[in-house]
């Protein structure tokens, strides 16, 4: 079994956080990777900047402009991460644009995330086709799960397949939006929640996009096996004058309330 | 061979990478455009549209003064005469048929130079349909006149405020967008870009150029085919459209002006062809400038419709086949063609459209040849520009 499988077979109401690569200094990657696992966070997934993410809000966007501008790249982040196993125990999860990785070359990208312990990779403008037909022989060749996402259009015989597909868990976009924190949870957004999770599909959800504090995760854990906060974190790193300590608190409300 | 594959690929290039939240919408689209777009129907509002509210045909007109200049025979394709004043409406007609077939109500645009935002508004206009267009901060200040016309059309226009704030900015604000809205909404591109199946679609229906253009020489010196073909290339739509019909007749020279910029080793430049590399922009695989760790780099050009670092799909494929020359043409040479034109024939032409005709003086041409350059646009909108570097304003 592999890192996220075994997490997924062994707990539920699971809270991940994704926060972006160099930001808010370049060195930060590793400070706040060590602050959330002793924060008792589960699993993280960690922005790699592109300078035109498409399905990004603005609070994703500048953080990535921001590392870009501190002197991000794959390399350097790859290098960030080279000595994290095995002080970090949780699934690390990497998430950006194609183009980049494309141009750092796929396979070898792959092979380094094997080489440093990285888990999977979400890929949002990497579809489903282009990599069952291009890509799927080498994810599996080094061991890496390719996330897929499903949103509230998502036709169900596509859910089918993108599950059928996956061999970790499906990324399960809140609402059609880009990334960014909301106040609140829609009738509309529930319904989809609970079309999916009546669906009984083979590999567990988690839930991402507009989830911010302990409601929203603590609502939407009641149909998925767990979420995803970002934009709301990444905001906090924006501000934080203490990383380690804001960090510890922001995850103990979003876990305990306040 | 020039049509793409059913996955949107043209040899190597375009397909269609993009988040799964697009993924319905696209699917949606490349199931019906191709009957839609077939259908008797749309063919007859189509074709009407344009003659009775574009005023198509547009002319052939025969530039005697730029023949001597250049020693040979030019053509202008009169573009510039379309209503709205460029090419852009020959799509924006076509897409507002097919956004209506398929029942979406609101309709959202990217806009360089303004002038498909202006195309895509006025269509709106005439149908009844809301219309929000993104449109670069920078470009809001160069292309004010364009922003005041959307706005009188009752167009909603919502500046991008992020990198150089240009044609790429207000693409990602576009597709961010079509992402929040997904049911009710029509991403109206104003270029041969995007993801699949948008290439194909503006390429067919901006086709129109070269099918009058095959016509109207055919009535003018009684041979449908010139020995060369010029036109700009932003994206890529009036060149696709200016090619489209002699893609199949290898004897006719293909040439596409790129905007090199301040010149394509300065690093302000929007050559994609000249500067770029293969990479994914906005959903397609294809010619795109970036860096090293593969971001997409700004571009600069004078021209804001050409101020954009990638290119349509069907172009990265003419390149490598081969069957298609693209050339780079700096500021300055742009500005100097605008004036020749200007002096010589008494048109003066969007910025746009001037690095096509400032082309003519990098090609080797026969007194016999048959040369057609296409004006894409008028230079109504790029007047402040030229004022500052004509110094028009002063006595
Ligand atoms: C007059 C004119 N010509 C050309 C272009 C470039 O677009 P394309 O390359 O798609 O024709 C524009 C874009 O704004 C334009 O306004």
């Amino acid at each position: 079994m592999t890192r996220l499988q075994k997490l997924f077979s062994s707990k539920k109401d699971l809270l991940s956080i994704y926060y972006t690569a160099g930001y808010p200094q370049l060195n930060a990657t590793r400070v706040v990777l060590d602050a959330l696992q002793e924060s008792g966070v589960d699993f993280v997934e960690i922005g790699m900047p592109f300078s035109d993410p498409l399905a990004d809000g603005p609070v994703i966007q500048q953080s990535g402009t921001q590392a870009l501008q501190n002197g991000m790249s794959l390399e350097v982040l790859l290098q960030q991460l080279a000595d994290m196993r095995p002080g970090i125990t949780m699934p690390v999860v990497l998430m950006g644009y194609l183009n980049p990785v494309l141009k750092f070359g796929m396979e070898r990208f792959l092979e380094r995330c094997a080489q440093v312990g990285v888990d999977g990779l979400i890929l949002p403008d990497l579809p489903l086709e282009n990599y069952l037909e291009e890509y799927r022989p080498l994810f599996e060749r080094y061991g890496i799960s390719n996330i897929f996402l499903i949103t509230p259009q998502t036709p169900e015989e596509r859910v089918r397949k993108l599950d059928a597909h996956s061999n970790s868990f499906l990324y399960m976009v809140s609402s059609a939006a880009v990334t960014g924190a909301k106040k609140g949870l829609s009738d509309f957004q529930l319904d989809y929640f609970r079309r999916i999770k009546a669906m009984q599909l083979q590999h567990p959800a988690v839930v991402g996009f507009g989830i911010s504090d302990n409601e929203s995760y603590k609502t939407v854990c009641q149909y998925a096996q767990g979420a995803i906060i970002g934009s709301a974190f990444v905001k906090l790193l924006e501000q934080a004058k203490d990383l380690k300590g804001e960090i510890q608190r922001f995850i103990s409300e979003v876990k305990n309330g306040k | 061979m020039f049509h793409p594959n059913e996955k949107g690929f043209y040899g190597a290039y375009g397909g269609a990478y993009i988040p799964e939240m697009l993924i319905p919408n696209i699917e949606e689209l490349r199931g019906k455009y191709l009957r839609i777009l077939e259908s008797d129907s749309f063919q007859k509002t189509y074709h009407h549209l344009l003659s009775d509210y574009a005023g198509r045909p547009s002319p052939l007109f025969k530039a005697e003064r730029m023949s001597q200049r250049y020693q040979t025979n030019i053509w202008l394709k009169r573009e510039d005469l379309n209503h709205t004043g460029s090419h852009k409406l020959n799509n924006t007609i076509g897409q507002i048929l097919l956004a209506k077939e398929m029942g979406r109500r609101r309709i959202i645009a990217e806009t360089g130079a303004g002038q498909h935002g202006v195309a895509t508004a006025t269509v709106c206009a005439l149908m009844g349909l809301e219309c929000v267009v993104y449109m670069g901060q920078t470009d809001m200040e160069r292309q004010a006149p364009n922003v005041a016309r959307m706005r009188m059309l009752g167009a909603e226009v919502r500046p991008a405020l992020s990198g150089n704030r240009t044609l790429k900015d207000a693409t990602n604000e576009a597709l961010r967008d079509w992402i929040a809205h997904p049911t009710d909404t029509f991403y109206l591109i104003g270029s041969v870009v995007g993801p699949h199946p948008y290439p194909d679609l503006v390429a067919r229906l901006q086709a129109v150029i070269s099918s009058e253009i095959k016509q109207q020489l055919k009535e003018k010196i009684g041979t449908e085919l010139p020995n060369y073909v010029l036109a700009c290339v932003g994206g890529g739509s009036n060149a696709a459209g200016s090619f489209y019909h002699f893609l199949e007749h290898p004897s006719v020279q293909l040439i596409g002006t790129e905007a090199a910029g301040m010149g394509v080793e300065s690093g302000e430049t929007a050559a994609s062809m000249a500067c770029g590399e293969k990479g994914i922009i906005h959903g397609s695989m294809t010619y795109l400038m970036q860096d090293g760790d593969g971001q997409i780099t700004e571009p600069y050009s004078i021209s804001a419709g050409l101020d954009y670092p990638g290119i349509g799909p069907l172009h990265a494929f003419l390149k490598d086949s081969h069957r298609a020359t693209y050339l780079p043409v700096t500021d300055a040479e742009a500005l100097d063609a605008a004036l020749e034109l200007t002096r010589l024939e008494g048109i003066i032409p969007a910025l746009e459209s001037a690095h096509a005709l400032a082309g003519l003086g990098k090609l080797r041409f026969k007194p016999t040849d048959q040369v057609v350059v296409t004006v894409s646009g008028r230079g109504d909108k790029d007047m402040k520009t030229y004022m500052e570097h004509f110094k028009l304003t002063e006595k």
